[in-house]
């Protein structure tokens, strides 16, 4: 009996304490959700009095979310569309913008594939249906078979438009649930063509160096060559949040933002700041 | 005492009533919300709201169909004369490129100088075609709005295209998904039923106690495995499998997917048949192999028959299973959304889009409303074939 009560008043204590703490909510990109989660932990390490909620679920549900009051920060993979941007104005709410790092998108082929550099043309014609075989680039003679994320990515939309010139893909696209599962079929299929962000290239998978010059230069992805911007398939990761909170969320974002945080951007596998 | 007995009894007969009644309204609300959620889509336009495409006052053009919008922003279609207009090139605007031609400056911090910044440029460009907000138009605008056709139910089931977030119009056809769900379900049941009422008989009657003992809890754990399991199970094993035995280009089939569901489908079936199989009276079974039949012949003509109605319930309770089923497939099909001509090829199926997609559509738009339609869809599928079955079944008995 003595041990129950005991047990009580830890448990009250407990809850008391937790009424005494920070917190906030993370929302949005799955993308940047990996490095979110590190950045919290490490972060409510060191501040036992912050708690932060971490959930992805993609950047348009992030955005709206924010929108709608149900969190705090939205975690983008790409900036704010102008009807996005329209309607927080329209609601009369401010919001800051802060990039904490960049994300390089590599375009991935299968190892046996002779093919190990295109052109922004080609990956146009690639993605889009027009172009259906390997020979066409200078590969054997294999048909391509296209992987992409779900149209609820905005990986998906961020190819769409900075490597597609804003065209649809082709209906034979196969439109795969996770960055995990694109790699592990591009690592299986012979004539496979995907892309996924810097951090999930392995070793069964071949990236391909990319030219945005029409075929000048050809860079390879890497994070060296993202940090000094000759890699073009570049895309700033931010964090969106409101005017009103910006006092709550102020020093969390400022450890992303410091030497520390930015280490572990590094670690994670994204592009840091500078 | 008596009275005291009485008033729990009708106490009891009340909550027995109240939850049937709870159930029943809620699978009534559930519809009701399907339906509500999902006939929004039709007879409206398939621009966003509030969105509008116009051109210059000068142009010709005054109603499009929703492919010809689709094909100019796709850049298909580059020259006006294509679409009944003049011979002049077609330049595309939509409010992602308003930074392109203005700064933030020039439009201000609160969109302030937006309308009159967008009547200068369909001035300045008269082969523009823009695509944005129609509040954000000036009065007294250099330009017309484009008529864009309504979406209709015959161009939604039989349409093959399925665009859901392209800009400015999305295609929502679902014909691909429909026929891509049905072949998996099909595949499916092909090879479970056959498969899973095999094993049910041999488990009921023909295995002795102590396998009998081992398999029941087997593929009662089957059952109990989460779908993603199956579905990484078919990624890493069953898809690479399916490209070597068949030499594919790509291994995530309609194939891979029936495989999947049917093995998901089993435990169901087999557990279910079985149960109903051994509810056949001893006495029966004890009089036709009296009669001199052979275990065989007791099995078919008599075990069977009585334990018709159970196995149709494993039927509809397998196909329960495998055409709704989301993750699994969602995994292993590949997603593309063509119509598949055979079972070796990727294909798209209606639950795994509604899963994949719904997280991300904004409530109440046109692509939240379109992925209920989707469900309505399967929903009519399930109750056809639950009253095919049905009626199958009654049909029989009568003999």
């Amino acid at each position: 009996m003595k041990k129950l009560i005991l047990m009580a008043l830890i448990a009250m204590m407990a809850t008391y304490s937790q009424a005494q703490k920070v917190g906030f909510k993370i929302k949005g990109s799955d993308t940047v959700l990996p490095l979110t989660q590190k950045e919290a932990e490490v972060y409510m390490k060191k501040n036992p009095n912050t708690s932060i909620m971490v959930t992805g679920g993609g950047s348009g549900v992030g955005i709206s979310a924010l929108q709608s009051g149900t969190t705090d920060i939205a975690q983008s993979s790409r900036s704010l569309k102008m009807d996005e941007k329209m309607k927080l104005n329209d609601a009369g709410k401010a919001f800051k913008e802060t990039i904490i790092a960049y994300d390089a998108l590599a375009i991935i082929v299968n190892p046996a594939n002779k093919v190990s550099k295109l052109t922004r043309e080609q990956l146009e014609g690639i993605f889009t249906g027009k172009i259906t075989n390997w020979k066409e680039v200078g590969g054997d003679d294999n048909k391509i078979v296209v992987y992409s994320r779900e149209t609820s990515s905005g990986t998906y939309d961020f190819v769409k438009e900075h490597v597609m010139n804003k065209k649809n893909y082709a209906t034979s696209a196969l439109l795969m649930p996770a960055t995990g599962a694109i790699v592990q079929s591009v690592s299986q299929t012979k004539g496979a063509i995907g892309y996924v962000g810097l951090a999930y290239i392995e070793k069964t998978v071949k990236a391909i160096e990319v030219s945005y010059d029409k075929g000048k230069t050809y860079v390879a992805p890497s994070i060296a060559n993202a940090k000094n911007k000759t890699y073009p398939i570049t895309r700033p990761l931010y964090y969106y949040y409101l005017t009103s909170t910006e006092k709550t969320i102020s020093p969390y974002v400022k450890f992303i933002l410091s030497a520390e945080g930015q280490k572990i951007v590094l670690d994670e596998g994204y592009v840091p700041l500078n | 005492m008596k009275k005291f007995r009485k008033i729990f009894e009708k106490f009891i007969e009340g909550v027995l009533f109240s939850s049937s009644t709870i159930t029943s309204l809620t699978v009534i609300l559930i519809i009701v919300f399907l339906f509500r959620e999902g006939i929004g889509l039709f007879q409206s336009s398939p621009l966003e709201k509030n969105f509008v495409i116009t051109v210059s006052k000068q142009n010709p053009v005054q109603e499009l169909d929703a492919t010809q919008v689709k094909a100019i922003f796709n850049q298909d279609i580059t020259n006006w004369s294509k679409v009944g207009g003049a011979n002049d090139s077609i330049i595309l605007f939509t409010t992602s490129d308003i930074a392109t031609y203005y700064t933030e400056e020039e439009i201000g911090a609160n969109f302030e100088f937006l309308p009159k910044k967008l009547n200068d440029f369909i001035v300045s460009h008269p082969g523009a075609i823009m695509y944005v907000s129609g509040k954000s138009l000036p009065p007294g605008f250099n330009g017309h709005k484009i008529k864009v056709k309504d979406i209709t139910v015959s161009n939604f089931i039989f349409g093959k295209q399925w665009y859901p977030t392209s800009d400015p119009i999305p295609s929502f056809g679902i014909w691909p998904m429909i026929i891509g769900t049905l072949m998996v379900t099909l595949g499916a049941l092909l090879f479970a039923i056959p498969l899973g009422i095999a094993t049910a008989i041999f488990m009921a009657e023909v295995a002795d106690i102590r396998i009998r003992n081992i398999l029941k809890p087997v593929v009662e754990l089957l059952s109990g495995i989460p779908s993603v399991v199956f579905g990484f199970f078919g990624l890493i094993v069953i898809v690479p499998l399916i490209q070597q035995m068949f030499h594919l280009i790509v291994g995530e089939t309609v194939l891979a997917g029936s495989l999947v569901l049917g093995i998901m489908a089993l435990p169901t079936i087999i557990t279910i048949t079985e149960d109903s199989l051994r509810t056949t009276p001893q006495a029966l079974k004890e009089a036709s192999l009296a009669l001199g039949a052979t275990r065989w012949q007791t099995l078919v003509r008599v075990v069977i028959p009585y334990a018709k109605s159970g196995i149709s319930t494993a039927i509809i309770l397998g196909i329960g299973r495998a055409i709704g089923e989301t993750m699994a497939v969602l995994m292993v099909t590949g997603n593309a959304s063509n119509i598949p001509h055979s079972f070796l090829v990727p294909t798209r199926t209606i639950p795994a889009t509604i899963a994949a997609e719904l997280g991300e559509a904004p409530y109440g738009g046109l692509h939240f409303k379109a992925l209920f339609a989707l469900g309505i869809v399967l929903f009519l599928f399930t109750i056809i074939i639950n009253f095919t079955v049905e009626f199958i079944k009654n049909s029989k008995q009568r003999t």
